[in-house]
Order: C-alpha cells, then structure tokens, then sequence
C-alpha cells in the first residue's frame, strides 16, 4: 500500500457507553470482510486500539446511551472530534435496557449495588472521585449530542453494519434496507 | 351509477357508510393506521390515518366516504408525518424493543420500520407505568400501551365485559381496569376474551406464550405492516352496544 | 367542615344517586357532590355509584379521572386552587402561592400531611379582572394580596368554614366599562318570548337570518343555518344547550352575561326552543362559575313562576321548554361542543368524531343546538327588535356589536361591548393604556397581534375573537406568556389523540428550555415541527390552535427569544449538571469530576 492510500484512509473511533459491547462484537462479526474495512479506514480511539483520547476524525460510532458524567464526557469528546456521529445499537439509541432503571429511584439502586447485595454487609455507597457518577437517568445519545446517523438492531447484524459504512467510508448517505431496519 | 372516490389517482367504489378507510381496505389500498381494526366500531385517535381528502386532512377509519371525494394518502409529506406520531408514540412510553415479548409481532414497531422510522427523535418522557401480573394467564405492561383502546371496544363490545376503560386526562391518560383493587386479576377478564388478543403491542401478553415463536419467524420478519393489515378481514358487525 | 365519616359511604352514594334518578347522564354532577362532601372521590365511591347507575366501573373511574376539579386522592378539607392565567401571572400569583405555601408548610399540589389543606395551580378561572384569584372549595377567591393571603391561612389553620369567611374575599364585581346594543337597556323579560309568539317561528328564523348573526364562542358559524340543520334533522326530541364553559384564558364575559343579564340568555334559549320546537335546554356551566349556581336557579324558578318557563308558555298550548343546569368540573375541553356534549352525557369530555353533526346527532344522539352565551342574548335582542335593526350595526360579514373581555396592562380592566369592525387601537385608548406592545385577541387559542397591528379590526374578517382581549405593554416579556400558553394546553390536552397529547408536551418543554436560556435555532424548527403536527394531524380545535401562541411569537416578536438562545446548533435537552445532583447527594461527592460544565 502506497503512502498515498495511507493518507486518505477514513479515520474512525468507536466507543462504548451504557452498553455491552454487543454492537462492538457484531461489528467484528464482518468476518473476513474486516480484512477489506481495515484497508480502508484507520482506527483512533476505540476498544480495538488503545488510543484513550479522541482525536480528529472522520467517522464516530458510539455504542450504548448516556448513564453517566464519564459517558458524557466521552460523547462529548467524540461530537467534537468527529465529522459524523453515529449512534449504533437501541442502547444509544433509545437508552435501551438500560434505561429501565429510569422509573428506579436513584437511591434504590445505590442501595440495592452497595448496601443489600449480600457480600456487600458493612459497605459503604463509594465517593471515590474515579468512579463515574451516575445521571438521574440513562438518555439516549441523541439527547446529549447532535447525531448524523442511526444505525438499529440489537444488535444491528454484520450485514446492516458493513452495508452501513461501506456507505459512509465511500461518502454515499447510508440507505438502510427495510430487512435490515430492527429494533430489537 | 356507483359511488366512487379517488386514492392517489386509483378510482375506488364504495357503499353508503363506508369510511374512506373501509373503501381502501375492501380495494386493497393500504392506509397506515394503528387504532383501527376492522373487526370494531373506528376510533380515530393515533390519527396515523390521516389523509388530505378535497384538500382537506381527515381521519380515514372515521371519515365517510363521500361520492367524488379526492384523497391524497401515500405521499411523503404525510408519511413522515405520520413517522413524526409513530416517533411521539415512542417516546412518550416506555419501548425497550429487545426486551419486550411482543417484538416481532408489534405493530407500533412495524410502523416503525414501514415509515422508516430511525430514531425516536423527539425527548423521551420515560413516564412510570405500572405493571400487572395479577391475572393467572394475562399480563398487563402499560409501559407500552399507546392508548388505541382497542382492548377497551374489544372487551366492551364483543366480550360484553367492560374490563377495560381509560381515565386521567392529557398526558395522564391510562388504561385503568374494571375491579376496584384496580388488579386485573380481580375482574372477569378470562384468556379467551377478545380483548385478550387485539392489543397492536406488547401491553396485553398472554403469560407462558412469549416465545412459542422464536424471533426472526415472527409476523413481522414474515410481512410488513401493510400486507399484514390488508391481510385483515372485516368480520361480520358486532352488534350495538 | 370536617369530611363526613366514611363508614356510610354507601348509604351516602345511595341516597345521592337516588336525588339523581340512578341517570347515567347525572353522573358527574353526582361526582362533584360527591367531592364536596368527601373533598375526593373514594374508591369505595366509585364502586357504589357504578352499581346505582349501572355502569361499567371503568366509565364511573374513567370520568373521576377527567376533570381536575375531581380528585381521585384526599385534597384536603380547604383545597387552593390559585388561577394560574398569564394576567394573575403579571400581578404576582407565583409569589402569592409561595407565601401560601410556606406559611403553610406545603409544597405546592400535595395535601398537607393532617389532610387540612392543599395548593395548587389551575387554569384561568375567569377573574381576570380581579387577579390575583383562585378558588378555594370551588368558591372564587378575588383581588388576592399578601395581606389577605395571610388572612387566609389563618382562617383555615382556625379551621373556619369558608361560608363564614369574609366576604370580601369573595367580592366579583361586574366591571361594565362600555355598552352597547346588547348590554344598553335593561331587557325586560317575555319581550323577546311574545315578539316570537305574535310574528310565528318562521318569520322569527328569517329574522335571525336577516340579521346575519354568527355564533360568539369562536368558530362563527352562521346560527340561522345551524339552528335550520337541528329544526329539520329527524328526532324524538331537540335539545338546546347554552355553552357557558366559557374557559379560554382572558374571557370572563359570560361571567358577567350570566350574573347580571341572565333573563336575556335564558329568553334567547327560550326562543330557540320556539324555532327549533324543543323541549328541553341545558346550561354547561363551568365548575369556576360554580358561585352563580344559585343565583341562576333562582331565576329559573322565577321564569317558571311568570310563565316562561315549563308548561304553556307565555299562555301558548303546547309551548313547553325547560332549562336544566349542568355544571362542569376544570376542563377547557368541554367547551368544544361535542365535547360539552359528552360532559353533558356525565362521560369523560372527549371531542366525538365529526360527522354526524350535534344539529343531527348531539345530545343523547338527538339533533342538538349548541350557542354560547352571548349568542342566544344576541338571538333575544334580535327576536324582540327585528333582524334589520341588529344587521344594521357591526360589518356585513361581522353583523351586531361583541363584548370583549379586557385585561392585563390597562388602567380600566373589564367589560366593552363594541360594534364590529372596531379597531383595536380605538380599544386601546378607551380602556387606558400608553404603550401597548402586543395583545392577545381571542385568548391563547386566537391571534397575538403585535404594536404594529394596532389598525386591525375586530372581526371575523380580520381579528376574530371569542371575546379574550390580553393587553401586555412594552417591556413584558412574551416568552413567559407564550410559556404560560403552552402550559395551558398541555394541561388541558384531553389526551384523546396522539399529535395533541404528546406534541402539547413536547411544545411545552422545549418553551422550558428556550425560557431557561437553553435553547438554540434547531429548537426553533423544532417548534415549528411540532405545530404543523398539531395543525394538520389534531382531532378537534385544542390541538389545532395550541401551537398558535408559539408560531406567532416565532413570527412577530424575535426580540422575545433570540437572545435567549445559545449560539450553538445544538443544546442537550436537559441539564447534565442538574441530573448528577441526585447522585451528588447520595455519594457526598463534589470533586470536579462530579461536575458537568
Ligand atoms: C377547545 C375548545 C374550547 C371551546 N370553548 C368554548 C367555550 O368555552 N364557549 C363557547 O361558547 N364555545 C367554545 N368553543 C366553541 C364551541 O365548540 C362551539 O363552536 C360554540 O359553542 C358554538 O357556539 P356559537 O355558534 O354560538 O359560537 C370551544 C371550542 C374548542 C375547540
Ligand atoms: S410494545 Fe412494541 S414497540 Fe414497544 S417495546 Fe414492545 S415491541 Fe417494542
Ligand atoms: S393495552 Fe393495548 S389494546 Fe389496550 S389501549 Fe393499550 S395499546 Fe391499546
Ligand atoms: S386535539 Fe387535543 S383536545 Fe382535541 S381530541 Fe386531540 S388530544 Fe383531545
Ligand atoms: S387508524 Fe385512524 S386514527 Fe388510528
């Protein structure tokens, strides 16, 4: 590969925030059309590399919803480096299963992780500066951030992720087709 | 001479007291609606039906057909907006799609996909629902009822029992059930009841049925929304209530 | 005043139902005594007059939960209500009901923890023009200050009973500033009755006709044709209803029409009776007016004493007309006439599909006529003098004079009678204002109308209006009457159809966030999504008109939001700072990685 390939590989950094690294696991389940994707784009930050900050890009792909401030941060991070923001999975999406602690009081859970759990007797609810603080709720990304573009499924499967960015890497708008639209 | 309207340029007969919905449907023109379903009395209140007749936007499924009528329906301008009530739909519940029984036979997410639905768009309201397992084989989640009161015409109008009612107001509205402990259990709903089986989504679910269809051979990985509801035949009128 | 025991709730149930007939229609005036007696509807309740009626129990909880007046948890013996329209907003009721609530150690929509008392807001009560008010117990409380709110509390932690409470804290005045062809002359009662009985109902309905009269409560259709479509629709029975619901904000007129000029509406119902051969009216009278009850009775039996009302009126065989009074309990909705209908019925207030018309199907499926108040005083007056006479004052397509409601930013608030076609500034300088900035005409659901549109006229043609007139000078701020607007409608949303149930929220919230100074341009656009939604895909007028106040401030008064808004193309849609408090609070944390900027 010459250097001036090299130069014009689409730049994409993918994370993952309340998710489960389910949309992450579909993505490498492109199986050997991976070889191609990797000849085409470079990977920045994303749990494939280990690159801890965002730098500019051409493509964010963000995997689960927003449940805390490190998740905002992270979001924040990406909306600012990159040119097209993508929310993949329902988790970013809609918050997902995530956000069925939404209608749980945000003490109860608190309770419930450090207080009840047995093996947890004699705990304290942790003030650890390290530790992500928790939102009153998880939101989707969308409410956070502007987002260009959705990509659906629970995860999306291999198919609607390679049609997806083999769409945006060669700068087409990304037509979902009507099979590969899912919400669950 | 028979009386006829226009669909998008398709001449469609129809009968005195028929809606311009029940015209579309008996000529197999597909009309996207969620509260309707020709087995009970029209409703008219997720307003997806909404077509421009004579340049006017009316409710199809409550609309009557009047002879020369000119009805816009299948265009873009009114599929996004009946995208936007699907999108309103969504947000305004509680609609955790990988979560819920009934994905794949859905029609609320069925009308997702058939408008193309990409994201809920608007601000999730994530309102607290209740839910009820009190009945022995029926299961209640109003966290995703769409107040289409099909199970409130079904219970009342065909299984005579008036099981299901809505009250509150605005965005209070909510199903409430016919017992005063307010359990579902504790009225005479029974699994065979009609009612048991109209709701369009995941609110009403018959315990111990979940997944006797796995995914992916659901009715809705089967047909879309639209050949699903032309699928629908009108049944013989309930009688009065 | 202490809440009846509870152990007869049913004996109680019984015995009211019974006053009732065991009617299904009756079944909300048996819920708002209910109410009274136990200042809530309990459960048990509901069961037993679900059976004495013979009503699904669903129907009877279903109602219960419509009304905002009915409250299906204990409110208290002493239930605040503080009138939450835009011109109480402007004399201070915010602070007011702070006050209340702290001398009283509430928090604002609970009942206090001995069930004593409990606060909250509610939609216009039609004192506009003697804001502050509220009501407590249903009873209107007027002219609120800090002084009397402190009275107020007083009285209730004495547990005094609010029929031994001052009265001046009940003090509505009538406020007529200016008069004309309706409001003039004392009308004197069976004029209009005999001028039908001696030209016959025919010529009467061609005199209305003539007159071009047009409904008052808002749409303007042409009554002679409305009331011809019920007179020639097959029935049992014709029904005649007076919509006296009167609940867009800023509109109190019909307060003053029923409470000093009652002969001329119930004359005019009368008449329509003769035209229509009907043989029963209903006033809707909204739950705020509950205060004129009586007196409205009272004239009723009068009537029914000189014969002008009941058997053989005015001495003519066959002529027998009544009017029963209903009263509604806190929903705007039930102005809309299929809606007041269904109230009527003792259902929820549902707007019906349309059609079939009430001229043809209304009230208990029989061919109705519904008017507003100030209509059937106009089909009086028109009755007496001839159709001519009125056609000759007002516009040819606005026929007649319209009485405004005006208050808001004026030194003279109150009552004008106009002819129409009069310009709004010529209503400016009668009623005392310098500098007017913008005037809301029609009330939320009608037209606000900028400095520069003073020329305009009110009419059909141009500024049509149900008889709101909200005036706000130079220097008020629009966003927060236009946030109080979208308040207004996504509380009063029936919830019946999608675009109008969740859009009126949606609305509402990004008011919120452009008012918190949150807002950016794409929460504009957003704005104008939601109201052509709501326009184009609404059931009924609420959800047609509740994007209006938005759209035109959007239109004719940037100045209101544009510094407001971010300039950021994006803004989140909450406050991410505010939703980590919570977690704040239970962790004790407040490093900055606790933070969000
Ligand atoms: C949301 C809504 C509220 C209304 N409120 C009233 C009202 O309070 N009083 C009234 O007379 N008309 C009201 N109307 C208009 C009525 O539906 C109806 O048009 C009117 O009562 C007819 O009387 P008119 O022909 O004499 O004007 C309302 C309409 C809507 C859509
Ligand atoms: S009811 Fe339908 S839309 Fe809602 S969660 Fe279930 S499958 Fe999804
Ligand atoms: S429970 Fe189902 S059928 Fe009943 S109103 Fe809700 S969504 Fe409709
Ligand atoms: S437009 Fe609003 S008030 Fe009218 S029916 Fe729909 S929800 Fe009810
Ligand atoms: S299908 Fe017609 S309004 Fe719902």
């Amino acid at each position: 590969m010459n250097n001036q390939a090299r130069i014009s590989k689409v730049k994409i950094a993918t994370c993952s925030l309340a998710g489960c690294f389910g949309c992450h696991t579909s993505l490498l389940d492109i199986d050997e059309r991976l070889f191609d994707l990797l000849g085409m784009v470079e990977f920045d930050r994303s749990p494939f590399t280990d690159i801890k900050h965002c730098g500019p890009c051409d493509i964010g792909i963000v995997e689960g919803g927003v449940s805390n401030a490190e998740n905002a941060r992270v979001l924040r991070e990406f909306r600012d480096n990159c040119k097209v923001l993508v929310a993949i999975g329902p988790c970013a999406i809609t918050g997902n299963v995530p956000a069925l602690r939404n209608n749980i009081d945000l003490w109860d859970c608190f309770q419930e992780v450090y207080l009840y759990d047995p093996g947890t007797e004699g705990n304290q609810i942790p003030n650890d500066p390290e530790l992500p603080l928790p939102f009153d709720k998880v939101y989707p990304i969308y409410e956070v951030v502007k987002v260009d573009y959705f990509l659906n499924g629970c995860p999306p499967s291999p198919d609607a992720i390679w049609n997806f960015l083999t769409d945006l890497i060669e700068g087409r708008k990304p037509e979902i087709d009507y099979k590969l639209l899912r919400y669950d | 001479m028979n009386k006829a309207i226009t669909i998008d340029g398709k001449t469609l007969p129809f009968e005195d007291g028929q809606t311009i919905m029940d015209a579309a449907l008996t000529a197999g023109v597909y009309i996207p609606r969620l509260c309707h379903n020709p087995e009970l009395k029209p409703h008219g209140s997720c307003k997806l039906c909404v077509v421009n007749a004579n340049g006017r936007n009316v409710t199809s499924c409550t609309m009557p057909a009047s002879d020369g009528m000119v009805v816009t329906n299948n265009t873009p301008e009114l599929n996004e907006d009946r995208k936007a009530l699907v999108q309103m739909l969504f947000v305004e519940g509680n609609h955790i799609c990988p979560a819920c029984e009934a994905s794949g036979n859905c029609q609320l997410q069925a009308a997702g996909y058939y408008l193309r639905m990409e994201s809920p768009h608007f601000t999730h309201f994530y309102p607290p629902r209740r839910v009820d397992a009190s009945h022995p084989d029926i299961f209640l989640d109003l966290n995703r009822c769409i107040l289409c009161e099909l199970c409130v015409r079904a219970s009342r109008d065909i299984d005579k029992k008036n099981v299901f009612g809505i009250s509150g107001r605005g965005i209070d509205s909510h199903l409430v059930v016919n017992s005063e402990s307010g359990r579902l259990g504790d009225t005479n709903m029974a699994v065979t009841d009609k009612a048991a089986h109209i709701c369009p989504t995941g609110a009403i679910l018959i315990k111990r049925k979940g997944y006797t269809i796995p995914i992916g051979k659901r009715t809705f990985d089967q047909k879309t929304l639209s050949e699903f509801h032309l699928g629908q035949v009108k049944q013989p009128e309930p009688d009065g209530e | 005043m202490p809440p009846e025991n509870f152990s007869n709730i049913e004996q109680q149930v019984a015995s009211l139902c019974e006053a009732h007939d065991c009617e299904p229609h009756r079944l909300l005036q048996i819920l708002i005594q209910v109410q009274e007696i136990y200042r809530f509807i309990p459960p048990e309740a509901i069961t037993s007059i679900a059976r004495h009626l013979n009503l699904p129990r669903v129907s009877v909880e279903g109602a219960a939960g419509f009304y905002s007046f009915l409250s299906l948890e204990p409110a208290g013996n002493y239930r605040v209500l503080f009138s939450d329209n835009v011109t109480d907003q402007m004399v201070g009721n915010q602070e007011l009901m702070r006050q209340f609530c702290s001398k009283l150690w509430l928090e604002p929509g609970k009942v206090s923890e001995d069930r004593l008392v409990s606060a909250a807001f509610t939609s216009c009560t039609g004192m506009c023009d003697h804001g502050p008010a509220a009501l407590v117990n249903g009873q209107p409380l007027t002219n609120l200050t800090s002084d009397r709110i402190d009275l107020i509390a007083d009285l209730i932690l004495g547990k005094s009973p609010v029929s031994n409470w001052p009265s001046a804290l009940f003090e509505v005045n009538d406020n007529i500033r200016k008069t004309g062809m309706l409001l003039d002359k004392p009308f004197v009662s069976g004029n209009a009755i005999g001028a039908v009985l001696a030209r016959g109902p025919d010529a009467t309905l061609a005199e209305i006709k003539l007159s071009r009269l047009r409904g008052r409560g808002g749409a303007g259709y042409a009554t002679a044709e409305k009331w011809t479509g019920c007179r020639n629709a097959p029935g049992s029975m014709r029904y005649i209803v007076c919509n006296a619901d009167e609940g867009e904000p800023g509109t109190f007129k019909d307060r003053v029409l029923l409470n000093s000029y009652a002969d001329l509406v119930f004359e005019g119902m009368t008449v329509g009776a003769r035209l229509l051969g009907c043989a029963k009216g209903l006033l809707y009278l909204r739950g705020e007016y509950l205060f004129l009850l009586e007196k409205l009775e009272g004239i009723l039996k009068r009537r029914r004493e000189d014969g002008l009302l009941g058997h053989n009126i005015f001495g003519e065989t066959g002529f027998d007309f009544d009017i029963e009074i209903h009263v509604g309990a806190g929903a705007y909705i039930c102005g809309e006439e299929s809606a007041l209908i269904e109230s009527l019925e003792g259902k929820r207030g549902r707007p019906r599909n349309r059609p079939p018309y009430p001229a043809t199907h209304g009230y208990l499926d029989q061919p109705t006529v519904v008017n507003n108040v100030e209509t059937f005083a106009c089909a009086a007056i028109i009755a007496f003098r001839g159709g001519k006479w009125f056609g000759k004052i007002g516009t040819w397509q606005s026929s007649g004079s319209k009485i405004l409601s005006i208050s808001g930013d004026c030194a003279r608030p109150g009552i004008y009678e106009y002819p129409f076609g009069t310009s709004v500034q010529e209503i400016l300088d009668d009623c005392g204002v310098d500098e007017a900035y913008a005037v809301q005409v029609g009330g939320p659901s009608g037209v606000l109308i900028s400095w520069k549109e003073l020329d305009r006229r009110i009419s059909f043609e141009d500024l049509p209006t149900a008889g709101a007139f909200t005036i706000f000078k130079r220097g008020r701020d629009i966003l927060q009457a236009v946030r109080n607007y979208a308040d207004f409608f996504a509380h009063e949303s029936c919830g019946f159809c999608t675009p109008c149930r969740v859009g009126t929220q949606l609305q509402k919230k990004i008011v919120d966030k452009i008012a918190n100074g949150h807002g950016t341009a794409s929460d504009l656009e957003e704005l104008k999504h939601l109201g052509h939604l709501m326009k184009t895909m609404s059931h009924c007028g609420l959800g047609h008109t509740a994007p209006n106040p938005v759209l035109d401030m959007l239109e004719k008064f940037p100045g209101a939001y544009e510094q407001k808004l971010r300039n950021l193309s994006f803004e989140p849609a909450f406050d991410l700072d505010a939703a980590l408090e919570t977690a704040r609070r239970i962790t004790g944390r407040d490093d900055p990685a606790a933070h969000l900027p």
